[in-house]
């Protein structure tokens, strides 16, 4: 992601205050991430089916958005092709931070079935965009996209947002879990 | 209407632009001269008995090795009156890939007459907006053709995945015959 500047953002110590807003709004941020869903290719259908009412997205906070100034996450779903690549990477930069980006499908994880022989197929969105998660499958279930949704909120949730970042807690259990959350 | 009535009514009304017919197979086609293209479909589009109105598909293909080597355009049409469908094909020499338009007949062929100039790279001379329908707009190169090479990249952007990307996307697992193992040699490209 990309830095972050602000009178208040990544400025604080690492202590128990600051943990613990830090927590509230990485829960609120997590509970609360509104997709702008780029369905390209059969993908869409698995991710339609995840919006449906069986594997329904909506009870982890997913509300899906039609454009990108008003979402946060982006899930890539179905092949990308070198046409398309200019635009999804214009509709990233669209997206106002903290934005993050879910790759669904091999096509979009690395071309997919067409990474061979596909000339006009993108070898995976990541040469436009930093993806955050990859959920494999051809296409995932609905039950793989919202795990990898969930991989992404444990991700999130670990975030320093208002916590100084390369910091770590004092005590020893604090100091092996802030090193790995540390970015 | 049978084939080879059909056939026959092309060869009364057209004579020596009918070039070739084959008729004993589950699609029976005719051959036409490659300038007379326009005025056999209006005919065959306003003629009653034949009343082919459809256009169902309009497309190429590239024959490097046949005898003499050529492309060739091949037009289905279907009859929604008479229900009888037919073939007609035009050969097109590949050092002048030009070929008239039949868009003031069927209208579908606008489309379809894009789309073979972007994958094979025959002008349609009078078509009204001749241009790339499938590829971006700055794409080299026509890729159906049976010589065609990948490039190495587009713009910036991987077209020919590399060794590291399938190392990558293997996770270091070797399952036999890797995607680098074996690439079945291009046979239309002189090696």
């Amino acid at each position: 992601m990309s830095e972050i500047t602000g009178l208040i953002q990544n400025k604080f110590p690492d202590n128990v205050a600051f943990t613990t807003v830090d927590n509230v709004v990485n829960w609120a941020r997590k509970s609360s991430l509104w997709p702008m869903t780029f369905g390209l290719a059969c993908c869409a259908i698995e991710m339609m089916a995840t919006g449906g009412t069986r594997y329904d997205w909506d009870r982890f906070g997913l509300i899906p958005r039609g454009t990108p100034r008003q979402s946060d996450l982006m899930i890539v779903a179905g092949t990308v092709t070198l046409k398309m690549a200019t635009r999804v990477k214009r509709l990233y930069e669209q997206m106002p931070e903290p934005k993050y980006v879910i790759s669904m499908g091999s096509c979009a994880n690395n071309g997919g079935p067409y990474w061979k022989y596909g000339y006009h197929v993108l070898k995976g969105v990541d040469e436009v965009v930093p993806v955050d998660v990859y959920v494999p499958g051809c296409p995932p279930r609905p039950e793989a996209l919202l795990y990898g949704v969930m991989k992404l909120q444990e991700r999130i949730q670990e975030d320093k947002v208002l916590r100084r970042k390369g910091e770590t807690l004092g005590s020893l259990a604090g100091a092996s879990m802030a090193a790995e959350a540390t970015k | 209407m049978d084939a080879k009535s059909i056939h026959g009514s092309l060869v009364a009304q057209f004579g020596e632009r009918i070039t070739g017919a084959e008729l004993s197979v589950l699609q029976p086609w005719a051959v036409v001269a490659t300038e007379a293209i326009p005025e056999v479909a209006a005919f065959v589009k306003s003629d009653p008995d034949l009343a082919f109105d459809n256009l169902m598909c309009l497309s190429a293909v590239d024959y490097p090795k046949e005898p003499p080597p050529r492309m060739e355009v091949v037009y289905h049409l279907l009859s929604y009156r008479h229900h009888h469908t037919f073939v007609l094909k035009v050969h097109v020499p590949r050092e002048n890939l030009s070929v008239p338009t039949v868009e003031g007949v069927w209208g579908v062929a606008n489309w379809h007459e894009r789309e073979a100039f972007d994958l094979f790279g025959i002008v349609f001379t009078g078509h009204s907006d001749l241009r790339r329908i499938l590829l971006p707009d700055d794409w080299q190169g026509h890729p159906l053709r049976k010589d065609w090479q990948d490039p190495d990249f587009y713009n910036g952007l991987h077209v020919k995945p590399t060794a590291q990307m399938a190392e990558r996307a293997m996770g270091g697992e070797k399952i036999g015959v890797g995607p680098f193992d074996f690439t079945p040699p291009n046979r239309h490209v002189p090696q």
